[in-house]
């Protein structure tokens, strides 16, 4: 579990995380979500130590990162995974290299033994026979699994996912989704996931932060979300793909949240902005 | 102001180099990736330029040289000590400078844009040790090795040019390098060697570690990286010609 208490970050004069608090339940998938420039990443890297906070904790299992020795610190880093927006490859390194690096740094492993973790690492990711390939000779999905593939090849207890989904179609997102999904009920870890991705929300969102203008706007999960009363929450939910997507509509419409009468151009015009969703909203 | 906190920001890169390494195997394994790099890599450049800078400076100096009463054997004193005096170390360096020190700035650039670098932290790795260390000290062993390479193969094209042009035998050219020579003056390159190598690989890491951006910052912080690399070796070989000869 990881706990955040009361954190604030600014960059200059910059106030980009105000006074924020939540927890990240462990074998769950806990979304952050929000728009472009709401403080995502930059509550994540805080959390992974890769910027300082100006105030508040960040308490990975009783354990303060913001208080920890540098010591202490490079340990917690060996418990966390994470995968990056772009992946973050090695580009000099192919795929088994890539994956087989945490290994070679951290542990004193024979070669045989690091290469049956990768080999395994590498089949769960649905890789296998990928080894030699060179990032640049693999697409888009393929990097991140291996992204994927190099984060858990430690067994961390804490995985970190920044915009997994990024600049993956559709069907691919829900596979990268899906297989973090799984593997965090796997390993029984602690996945934070950044995203905007509403698709992603409404699959894996077991535990959702939603940051506006760098301020916890409104948390809860996958099942509330569509019931919440934060008008920029919806703002941001129905200004997404989310209800072109047929699928996504029938559900809406069989979770009684909307119907046939309601016109639904002009609600995607309006950015569900005027779609307040409320008791009287619902069909029992 | 700006100079200020950068001269602060690299001596505090240079200081955040000295940790424990997590796995002292991987690091001498990246120390040699990168000696071969920038010594392996370059050797052909270095090579290219020493021979002809060697028979450039015996040409030019048989030129100059137009009174009788001065002994052929002038001719290759003059080759030899310009070749270890400045061209080999400074010369060779203000190349290297470009090829070393733009690569260096470029990879490392292209980590931190890429991810790579913050992939590594995350991972519990000193970046910069894990990352520079093994850069300067592979400069440090390589680069004054290029330097002697270059001092020989500087005077050996003074040799060939001479002999080829007609200037002075081969016979003459090589009596002349035997007389009136300076050990100091080898020692006094290699010391301006190390002290250029250091320059090239740990300002190029700077820039390079620290570049905010895209594509775009890469390619500039690799020029600025070149720029200022050049401008501080001219500037330490003033002092140590000053200093120490």
């Amino acid at each position: 579990m990881i706990e955040i208490k009361n954190v604030s970050k600014s960059f200059d004069d910059k106030e980009i995380l105000k006074n924020i608090s939540a927890v990240m339940e462990t074998g769950k998938t806990n979304l952050i979500i929000g728009t472009s420039g709401s403080g995502k990443t930059v509550l994540q890297k805080c959390m992974v130590g890769l910027f300082e906070v100006d105030s508040g904790d960040i308490i990975f299992d009783g354990k303060d990162l913001t208080t920890m020795s540098e010591e202490d610190r490079k340990e917690l880093r060996q418990q966390i995974g994470m995968l990056f927006q772009g992946s973050a490859l090695f580009d000099s390194m192919t795929v088994e290299q890539n994956v087989k690096f945490p290994l070679d740094m951290f542990t004193k492993w024979n070669h045989q033994k690091k290469m049956d973790r990768v080999n395994d690492v590498l089949e769960r990711v649905e890789l296998k026979g990928t080894n030699k390939k060179y990032p640049a000779e693999i697409s888009g999905g393929m990097k991140k699994r291996v992204g994927i593939a190099r984060a858990i090849v430690l067994k961390p207890k804490y995985l970190f996912c920044d915009e997994p989904n990024s600049g993956l179609d559709p069907q691919t997102s829900m596979v990268i989704d899906k297989l973090i999904h799984e593997i965090t009920k796997e390993n029984n870890m602690t996945t934070v996931i950044n995203t905007h991705d509403m698709n992603s929300v409404m699959e894996i969102g077991e535990n959702i932060l939603y940051l506006y203008q760098g301020k916890k706007e409104w948390e809860g999960n996958n099942k509330e979300i569509i019931f919440n009363k934060s008008a920029r929450l919806n703002e941001f939910i129905f200004a997404s793909e989310f209800l072109k997507d047929a699928k996504d509509m029938r559900m809406l419409e069989e979770k009684g949240i909307i119907d046939n009468d309601r016109n639904m151009e002009q609600i995607m015009r309006d950015g569900g902005s005027n779609l307040v969703i409320g008791d009287e909203d619902r069909k029992e | 102001m700006k100079l200020f906190s950068s001269i602060g920001a690299y001596l505090l890169m240079m200081k955040g180099m000295f940790t424990k390494p997590e796995n002292f195997k991987m690091y001498w394994k990246e120390l040699m990736h990168q000696s071969v790099e920038i010594g392996i890599g370059s050797l052909g450049i270095v090579a290219v330029i020493s021979v002809f800078m060697g028979a450039v400076s015996a040409v030019q100096t048989a030129y100059q040289l137009t009174s009788p009463i001065l002994p052929k054997e002038t001719i290759s004193q003059i080759v030899r000590d310009t070749v270890i005096l400045e061209f080999a170390p400074t010369l060779v360096c203000i190349v290297l400078a470009g090829v070393v020190g733009s690569k260096i700035a470029g990879e490392l650039g292209n980590m931190r844009v890429s991810e790579q670098i913050d992939a590594l932290e995350i991972m519990g790795i000193n970046t910069k040790s894990y990352l520079i260390a093994p850069k300067i000290l592979g400069a440090l062993i390589t680069i004054p090795l290029l330097v002697i390479l270059a001092m020989v193969l500087g005077i050996w094209g003074g040799r060939l040019a001479g002999s080829l042009g007609g200037i002075l035998s081969a016979d003459t050219y090589d009596r002349g390098l035997l007389e009136n020579f300076v050990p100091k003056n080898v020692w006094f390159a290699l010391v301006k060697a190390y002290t250029f190598a250091f320059i090239i690989s740990s300002v190029s890491s700077f820039y390079g570690y620290n570049v905010k951006g895209g594509a775009l910052e890469i390619g500039r912080a690799s020029t600025i990286a070149v720029i200022t690399s050049c401008i501080l070796i001219l500037f330490a070989d003033y002092l140590l010609a000053f200093f120490i000869l």
